[in-house]
């Protein structure tokens, strides 16, 4: 319970750097934790993609190294795994720590005017947790027989010893259990810190919006990652102790067995909200974003906080729409299908506020405002795309093909991402205290939403021809080789989209330690953490601030020549 | 020493002269402590992992047709016994709390050690009707009772919720036993805020037991 005091720096390297309580640091450890996990997924995308265009012929440079006993063929066990590590991976050790573990720690106490989180041990733990699930979740790649080849949903029985034999799966099941541990003790954290720990004079409604889109992510973190972990327990133990939670009877030598369904109902109850865990953060970075660089206040504040409000509360109760074509009594169907649709409604009000935001605002096409508006563009493509997907008659064409793939790495991951990096380019001048080139920056946007548009279009095409997702070679089917050219488009898309990453990187190394300096306020925003020295010291603020005016005060037609104030100054009368 | 480090050692003097002076008043969570709040979401989240394993138990039971009738394999009265003692071990946390909140250090540490007491005897009835369970065939993957099988998922079930349960138990003796050591010290009976702890592992105390009248009905009742 330390937040509020200030607590002298350590001094040994330990304590400073690895086994650190500070906010700043966590916040850091994330974000290197996280961008190295999102390199190990991109890279097993890339493979994916070469074995979809060019089936059964060797990967090139990396191939002979990674599949010796097949000369460099991706054989189809190790293509299973790899779709279900991509997948793990990008979710739970990605977008995850990058998204909420970095920059959750990062911006909630500066942007609150806090010393450090209100359990700086607690916050600690959660990073070491969702390293530790990391690490068994790598260690798996190396156990006999090999990572887990049941999908990244898991699914019994594919996913029980009936379907995958090996301890892959059982170690797949366990870091997936501690990186849910690791997330409620982060949501447990955030939401006390910001409910105990904001500024004198900071109200509700004067917290940037990307603090309420880390709350509401937090609130869904906290209620609904202990459901998945209830159900890797199940599945631990009929793996482990012989038990048939999962196994059907049908496939038991005993006369009782268990449901498969159930498993479904207990991932999906998280599984759904998961995916909005990942895009609130993001969608509250954008509309910040938005209103810093088009130098207006944010259209419609108190509405996009209720339409965020709104979209947590509904992500709790559509999950039934994953499992259209699992078999449900058709009144459950609809009522799912309805309240899937309603979910539109305040994703609708959102893009509303946003485009009003920018509407004749002086836009400053910053790296980072290039990434909040291409978060508008795909995210607004794989919202409507959903509509398909959440009604049931077109749902049952549509479930497991690349349409599917096409729509959820739009929404969950190409926002997400998006969401990241404008984050990344925005934060970093005050992270490391060095400005990342713009230049580089540009290039690597304009790179990055080209391909990634065709790849994922193209997806929606291929999937709508019928091609399912997962088939290790779909020319093996005769009616889905007229489609295999579009499997091509998507592959050298990607890795136009898998190079560009690199630019990034380089970008991201280089300035870390040669950029230039960066000064106190280089995006001249009047949030808290932007007011504060660089780099910022140790105990955050020296006097806790007090807070006079909302985030997002720009062009005020009284603040003469400058166009924005600070939180702590009070707007001129 | 730069003056930057001069400044910081300055402010860490200044910081030491107000320490924790309570807590500020919220206009929607009063002056509930962070570890207040903290704790109730912890009780949100142990909730739905609460959830999560009686959902599973009630659809499998549900759609399952040769599911035994509880009660004549597991019997009541004597979890009904051991029902009984969590349930007066809450009313007994109730009294610790009061007794610190009155700043009484010698009835905080009384009701504290009746508290525990009550919690490991429902662990050793828990303990007894595990093992006369598992000698009558009732195991975690495979039940058998007066020697013939019946619905595996029956012990499977039942070990998994009880089980969960009983290690909430656990840790709940193991927390009360780290606040009756600080009790002891007297840390918690200065006056003003320093009961909060106390009130804490109650809070928690409570959950369980409150979890546990669920577990009952559901596994040995219904």
């Amino acid at each position: 319970m330390s937040g509020d005091h200030i607590h002298p720096e350590p001094t040994s390297f330990l304590k400073k750097h690895v086994f650190s309580v500070d906010h700043k640091v966590i916040a850091k450890q994330f974000l290197w934790f996280g961008l190295i996990w999102l390199l190990v997924g991109g890279v097993m995308a890339m493979m994916i993609r070469w074995q979809l265009a060019n089936p059964g012929s060797p990967v090139p440079v990396i191939g002979g190294l990674l599949f010796p006993r097949t000369g460099g063929v991706i054989d189809p066990a190790s293509y299973n795994m790899l779709f279900t590590m991509h997948g793990t991976i990008m979710i739970f050790l990605g977008l995850t720590p990058v998204l909420i573990g970095a920059f959750g720690n990062w911006c909630i106490p500066l942007m609150i005017g806090a010393r450090d989180m209100i359990f700086p041990l607690l916050n600690m733990l959660s990073f070491w947790t969702v390293a530790l699930g990391g690490a068994v979740g790598f260690y798996s790649l190396f156990v006999p027989l090999g990572a887990t080849e049941a999908g990244w949903t898991g699914y019994p029985t594919l996913s029980t010893t009936v379907g995958t034999q090996g301890d892959g799966e059982t170690l797949w099941a366990v870091a997936v259990f501690l990186i849910g541990a690791s997330s409620i003790m982060g949501g447990i954290n955030y939401i006390t810190t910001i409910i105990r720990l904001r500024a004198p004079g900071m109200k509700w409604s004067d917290m940037p919006l990307t603090v309420w889109g880390l709350f509401f992510t937090a609130v869904l973190n906290v209620l609904f990652l202990p459901v998945i972990g209830s159900a890797m327990l199940l599945l631990i133990m009929d793996r482990v102790f012989g038990t048939s939670f999962y196994v059907p009877a049908s496939i038991m030598s005993g006369a009782s067995g268990g449901d498969p369904i159930l498993y479904q109902h207990l991932f999906w109850i998280f599984g759904h909200p998961e995916v909005y865990i990942l895009i609130l953060p993001a969608w509250g970075i954008v509309a910040d974003l938005l209103s810093f660089f088009a130098r207006k206040p944010a259209f419609g504040y108190k509405v996009t906080v209720g339409a965020m409000f709104a979209v947590t509360v509904l992500s709790a109760v559509v999950y039934g729409h994953h499992m259209f074509t699992t078999g449900m009594y058709a009144m459950l169907g609809e009522s799912f299908m309805l309240l899937t649709m309603i979910i539109s409604v305040p994703g609708e009000i959102l893009f509303f506020n946003w485009l009003h935001t920018i509407w004749r605002g002086s836009l400053r096409l910053t790296t980072s405002m290039l990434f909040a508006l291409g978060v508008i563009f795909v995210f607004g493509l794989g919202g409507l795309t959903g509509l398909y997907l959440a009604t049931i008659s077109t749902d049952i064409f549509l479930h497991d093909t690349y349409f599917v793939v096409g729509h959820f790495h739009l929404t969950m991951a190409a926002s997400a991402l998006f969401g990241a990096f404008g984050a990344t380019y925005f934060f970093f001048p005050k992270m490391f205290g060095r400005m990342m080139s713009e230049k580089l920056g540009k290039l690597h946007f304009w790179l990055t939403i080209v391909p990634l548009t065709v790849v994922f279009c193209t997806m929606f095409i291929s999937g709508y021809g019928g091609m399912p997702r997962r088939y290790y070679d779909h020319t093996s089917a005769d009616y889905l080789v007229p489609l295999q050219h579009l499997n091509t488009i998507t592959t050298h898309s990607a890795f136009l989209l898998g190079a560009a990453q690199l630019i990034f990187a380089w970008n991201f190394i280089r300035s870390r330690w040669w950029g230039p300096k960066a000064s106190d306020n280089p995006w001249e925003v009047g949030t808290l953490d932007w007011q504060m020295p660089t780099p910022v010291p140790h105990y955050n603020f020296k006097e806790i601030p007090v807070v006079k005016t909302g985030p997002h005060e720009f062009s005020h037609p009284k603040l003469g020549d400058r166009d924005w104030i600070p939180q702590t100054e009070e707007l001129p009368a | 020493m730069s003056t930057a480090d001069a400044t910081a050692d300055q402010v860490l003097e200044d910081a030491h002269g107000h320490h924790d002076d309570g807590v500020t008043e919220d206009a929607h969570f009063g002056k509930a402590t962070g570890g207040k709040i903290a704790m109730w979401m912890f009780i949100a989240q142990d909730g739905m992992s609460f959830g999560g394993l009686l959902l599973a138990y009630g659809l499998l039971r549900i759609f399952s047709t040769d599911w035994p009738v509880p009660a004549e394999i597991l019997g009541i009265t004597l979890t009904a016994t051991a029902t009984f003692i969590l349930i007066c071990s809450s009313v007994s946390m109730v009294m610790a709390v009061e007794a610190a909140k009155e700043q009484n250090q010698a009835g905080t540490v009384r009701w504290l050690m009746v508290t525990i007491l009550g919690g490991l005897s429902f662990l050793g009835i828990q303990y007894y009707e595990y093992t006369h369970l598992v000698a009558e065939g009732i195991t975690f993957a495979t039940s058998t009772w007066h020697g013939e099988p019946i619905n595996n998922l029956f012990g499977s079930t039942f070990y998994a919720v009880t089980g969960f349960h009983g290690l909430h138990v656990t840790a709940g003796v193991i927390y009360l036993m780290c606040i009756l050591k600080g009790a002891m010290a007297g840390k918690y009976t200065k006056g003003g805020m320093s009961y909060s702890p106390v009130e804490l592992v109650g809070l928690f105390w409570h959950f369980v037991d409150l979890v546990w009248i669920l577990v009952f009905t559901f596994i040995y009742l219904l």
